[in-house]
């Protein structure tokens, strides 16, 4: 091919690309600010022909939405922090602690990632239900204060940490916990980081278990409360995209200003299967 | 036996957490698939019956089972090599000299990976409509008739794999991308001394070694669609006539609709069947690969 | 100065405060109980008013209402039995009093309502009352009635040459016919949700015989009866008189209602008032309602509505009873057809200007004494999901009835088989 055709192949199929990837997301912000009725006529319009905020005060004062993105934003902060603090004292100790059984759990929690959590959720809910966690914000975190996945992103970037670090810091007289909190965090923040964003939005994300679990109006997060709220205003197009821009926007937001570390905690966790 | 305590102390509280919530409950799951554990036995553990396989061979006598394994396996099928057929190209556009502004594409490129499913496909309800919605608008341009997308059985599950499609092939991307980039400069350079075009290079170079990367791709996306619940469940219920009603949908319908656990639990527990069948395959298939790419990269 | 000032204030304000308490306080003073409620759709909306009247007048008794969709509720009110967090009241459709009997969640009322003056049992439709009494116990009030009858638009019939209401299934038909002809291509006669039972429903009921047999252990959709009921719906697709979209599929039904997009529509009360509301002025006088037409005259709807019912695990029975008595008082019942439009269950409500002036309202009156009741069967909810996809599997040509109903005979067997496990097990079999 010559080459100011190839570039402009190229070039040319990627803006096609961009345009299909970013057109929904767009529409989706356009929409939520036209009048309502005015996204169900023929042909579908593009740009709102007087915005209004209408549909957002109409999201917030009537459904609501304010609240769930309070438990949204609370209970994706408390597993990621508590999440964090566990996964990163286990993946450490994987990687640089010996401790008999260390190869044989490894293995078993490698075996244990085929298995798809739906398994778990009927018995799980019955387990809570005992402990008195159902519909309760401890039914969220406290099954997600660690995951497997955590534990091995953090044990594949500690394994790169100098040994010859942790053995001088032991001589001179540091105890376990110290050097941890001091060296290795430091050390693994770059993993943390990551860990903590890919938690963050997994959370923030979540679908299916909140769904089961959240049952009172005042508890859910976003992603259930624009589910139910599909399903009875279906006809409010306007509404509706209003309540996807509320749940999208922060984490899109959280994504393109840390992009970085997203990326890298999802290659890290790629490359290690 | 310090460093031992120690160890302990940190690695006990992930553990417990995981042992408690996961390992716990899937072997419970098992076994309440042995059960008939259903809101009468909710209600009064006394009408709790053992029901052995029983409970499989029933699913396995049910219609709307087979419909939604049907259903799954069809969204397995088409949607996992359309995601990783744009994933790898639009990886190799990224990749490409040529291209301008890579960093900026890659972005837009991934933002639909992080968005909640749940939001956008609200979103995709709204432009698979079939008289207001975006997409027959710009079919109604191109000359094609309007497809009532949504409302039809045969085409509900492709506006489901388009919509997943949109939302994925990001993420693939970026694992293509790296590794695209991990492939040594010098082994093009010398084929492109010996007079190789670009063709023959993606064919005989890029894909022998992304060989492996394929496979890690083509497991990782297979197993996360086999878990297709949230699209369902917005967009269409389950309709129209259970042509979107997947493995999981079904057992959400089953468990936490109708509170029949034990049914619940079995259909659970053949989806990771399925899933663990077919990502050893998938893993076998590709171990048997790796030789030859070796060879071919050598 | 404006500090000490506004401080003085306050502690006036927290005396004055707490002179009022004290003085509001009954003898029996207790802390304020606080009930939970939960109420569906624009029920609920009417409720937090008529519960602001009710704490005004009881003041030891706080309400705390929480709106649920009708669309969540069925799962919602499941997962709060399973949790264990049933709140104390709840409006609760009639069709699910069986469900909740079977799990032992409701209060039984037959004391409660023997030493009440307020709730005059025999004022009720004995239909709707009847929905509330599973195995002989009461274990809810009936609060609203719903059925469904014909809403119709009187302009478009008249110019298809139709001068009243159809009354039997021919004359529908005919009816129908004459509609979908004179409406052209692009619009139809009657609007069918693909994905709601309660027009084939109401259908069935009209046929002689049971939908279940053997006191609700086996499926009797083969019967001729529901087989020419399914027939006779979906013949209504097959001749083109209505179109084959499922709820969603329709932005808004009653702008299409106006477009004369269709002639007639299943619906219940709460659209008298939405008709009344939405309808644009110059077809104000141009739609009407009338009870169903039945194979051979006048025929059944479903006996449908909502009771009040009180969760068994409570620790507020008394205060929850004062709630369910002031709701059931005829004041207050008319205060509600006012708020929602909804339809009591006492008869001497009907007497009041409001409705007995209501010419809508009159279909719904008569349709009323033709109320039959669906099987009370604890797993009713799903059965009439299995029929509503037959019926649609039929429409969509992908079977015939015959198949279409013995295939539904199956699955409904195999939904009630632990059912028939239970009662045969009490029963000694």
């Amino acid at each position: 091919m010559r080459r100011p055709l190839a570039v402009a192949a190229v070039n040319g199929l990627l803006a096609g690309l961009a345009l299909v990837s970013a057109f929904p997301l767009l529409w989706m912000a356009s929409v939520s600010f036209m009048a309502p009725g005015e996204a169900a006529t023929v042909p579908p319009p593009l740009w709102p022909q007087a915005p209004t905020t209408a549909n957002y005060r109409e999201l917030f004062v009537r459904a609501g939405m304010l609240r769930c993105l309070f438990n949204s934003l609370a209970l994706a902060g408390a597993v990621t922090l508590l999440s964090l603090l566990f996964n990163a004292m286990a993946g450490y100790a994987f990687a640089k602690l010996r401790f008999t059984g260390r190869a044989q759990l490894l293995r078993a929690m490698m075996g244990a990632l085929v298995i798809p959590a739906q398994v778990a959720m009927m018995p799980l809910f019955l387990l809570l239900k005992h402990m008195g966690l159902v519909n309760t914000y401890g039914g969220i975190v406290v099954p997600a204060m660690a995951s497997i996945f955590g534990i091995f992103l953090v044990r594949q970037y500690a394994l790169a940490i100098p040994d010859e670090l942790l053995r001088a810091a032991r001589m001179d007289g540091a105890g376990e916990l110290r050097i941890f909190f001091r060296i290795v965090v430091p050390l693994l923040s770059p993993v943390l980081a990551s860990v903590a964003l890919l938690t963050f939005l997994g959370s923030w994300n979540d679908f299916m278990w909140p769904l089961i679990v959240l049952n009172d109006d005042r508890l859910q997060t976003l992603p259930v409360a624009l589910a139910s709220l599909s399903r009875e205003h279906a006809q409010d197009t306007e509404l509706m995209m209003a309540g996807s821009v509320v749940t999208v926007l922060p984490v899109l937001a959280l994504f393109v200003a840390l992009q970085k570390y997203y990326i890298r905690g999802l290659l890290l966790g790629a490359v290690k299967q | 036996m310090k460093p031992q305590a120690a160890a302990w102390l940190f690695v006990a509280p992930a553990l417990l957490v995981v042992g408690v919530f996961f390992v716990i409950p899937v072997l419970a799951g098992f076994a309440l698939s042995l059960t008939d554990f259903d809101i009468y036995a909710l209600a009064d553990p006394a009408n709790l019956r053992f029901a052995g396989l029983d409970n499989y061979l029933t699913l396995l006598a049910t219609p709307l089972f087979w419909q939604a394994l049907g259903n799954t396996l069809y969204f397995v099928a088409a949607g996992v090599p359309l995601s990783i057929g744009l994933s790898l190209g639009s990886a190799l556009l990224l990749h490409s000299r040529l291209a301008r502004w890579p960093g900026f594409y890659r972005t837009v490129l991934f933002a639909p990976v992080v968005t909640t499913l749940v939001a956008v496909a609200v979103v995709w309800r709204y432009l698979f409509q079939t008289r207001y919605g975006m997409v027959n608008h710009v079919l109604g341009q191109a000359g094609v008739g309007p497809v009532d997308w949504l409302g039809d059985p045969r085409t509900a599950m492709p506006a489901i794999i388009l919509l997943a499609t949109w939302k994925n092939f990001g993420y693939n991307m970026v694992i293509f991308l790296a590794a695209l980039q991990a492939i040594p400069e010098d082994i093009y350079q010398a084929a492109r001394l010996d007079g190789a075009s670009a063709r023959q290079q993606l064919v005989r170079i890029t894909l022998p070694m992304l060989k492996p990367t394929l496979a890690l791709v083509g497991i990782l996306t297979m197993a996360g669609y086999f878990q297709l619940f949230a699209e369902p469940y917005v967009m269409t219920q389950g309709g129209p006539l259970r042509s979107t009603v997947s493995v999981l949908y079904f057992m959400y319908e089953e468990g936490f609709k109708w509170w029949n656990f034990g049914i619940a639990s079995t259909a659970a527990v053949l989806l990771f069947a399925l899933m663990f069948a077919s990502t050893w395959v998938i893993a076998r298939a590709a171990r048997g690969a790796g030789p030859r790419a070796r060879q071919a990269g050598a | 100065m404006p500090r000490s000032l506004a401080h003085a204030c306050r502690r006036l304000c927290c005396l004055g405060a707490g002179i009022l308490l004290l003085g509001a306080c009954t003898p029996q003073a207790a802390p304020p109980e606080t009930l939970r409620f939960w109420a569906m759709g624009r029920e609920g909306e009417a409720l937090a008013q008529l519960m602001q009247e009710f704490e005004r007048t009881h003041p030891g008794i706080r309400i705390e209402i929480q709106q649920i969709p009708w669309t969540a509720a069925h799962e919602k009110l499941l997962t709060a039995f399973a949790a264990g967090t049933l709140p104390d009241l709840c409006q609760l459709g009639n069709t699910w009093i069986p469900e909740f009997a079977a799990l032992n969640a409701l209060e039984p009322l037959d004391a409660r309502i023997d030493a009440s003056a307020a709730i005059a049992t025999g004022d009720y439709f004995p239909g709707i009352w009847d929905t509330n009494v599973i195995d002989g116990r009461l274990l809810g009030i009936p609060w609203y009635v719903d059925t469904r009858v014909l809403f119709y638009r009187s302009d478009l019939l008249k110019r298809a040459g139709i001068p009243a209401p159809p009354r039997t299934w021919p004359e529908w038909a005919r009816a129908l016919g004459a509609v979908k002809r004179a409406a052209g291509a692009d619009a139809y006669a009657i609007l069918l949700p693909l994905d709601e039972f309660e027009p084939l429903l109401a259908l069935g009921l009209q046929q002689p015989g049971d939908l279940l047999g053997d006191s609700g252990r086996r499926g009797r959709f083969s019967a001729p009866g529901f087989r020419a009921a399914l027939g006779f719906y979906a013949g209504m697709f097959r001749n083109g008189w209505a179109p084959a979209n499922r709820a969603g599929a329709i932005s808004s039904v009653w702008a299409e209602f106006a477009r004369g997009y269709f002639a007639f529509y299943i619906s219940g009360p709460w659209n008298i008032a939405e008709f009344k509301r939405r309808m644009p002025a110059e077809l104000r006088n141009d739609w009407m309602t009338a009870p169903l037409p039945g194979p051979h005259g006048p025929g059944a709807s479903i006996a449908g509505g909502a009771s009040l019912v009180m969760f068994r695990p409570s620790r507020h029975a008394r205060a929850a009873w004062s709630v369910v008595e002031y709701l059931s008082t005829a004041a207050t019942q008319a205060r509600f057809h006012e708020l929602t439009g909804d339809l009591p269950p006492r008869r001497s409500a009907w007497r009041e200007p409001a409705l007995a002036g209501d010419p809508y309202a009159r279909a719904f009156r008569e349709q009323l004494e033709r109320a039959r009741a669906a099987p009370k069967v604890p797993e009713w909810e799903r059965i009439a999901g299995e029929m509503q996809l037959a019926a649609e599997q039929v429409v969509a040509g992908r079977t015939d009835i015959a198949q279409a109903t013995a295939a539904l005979d199956r699955r409904v067997d195999a939904i009630l088989e632990k059912r028939r496990w239970m009662l045969d097990r009490k029963a000694g079999r």
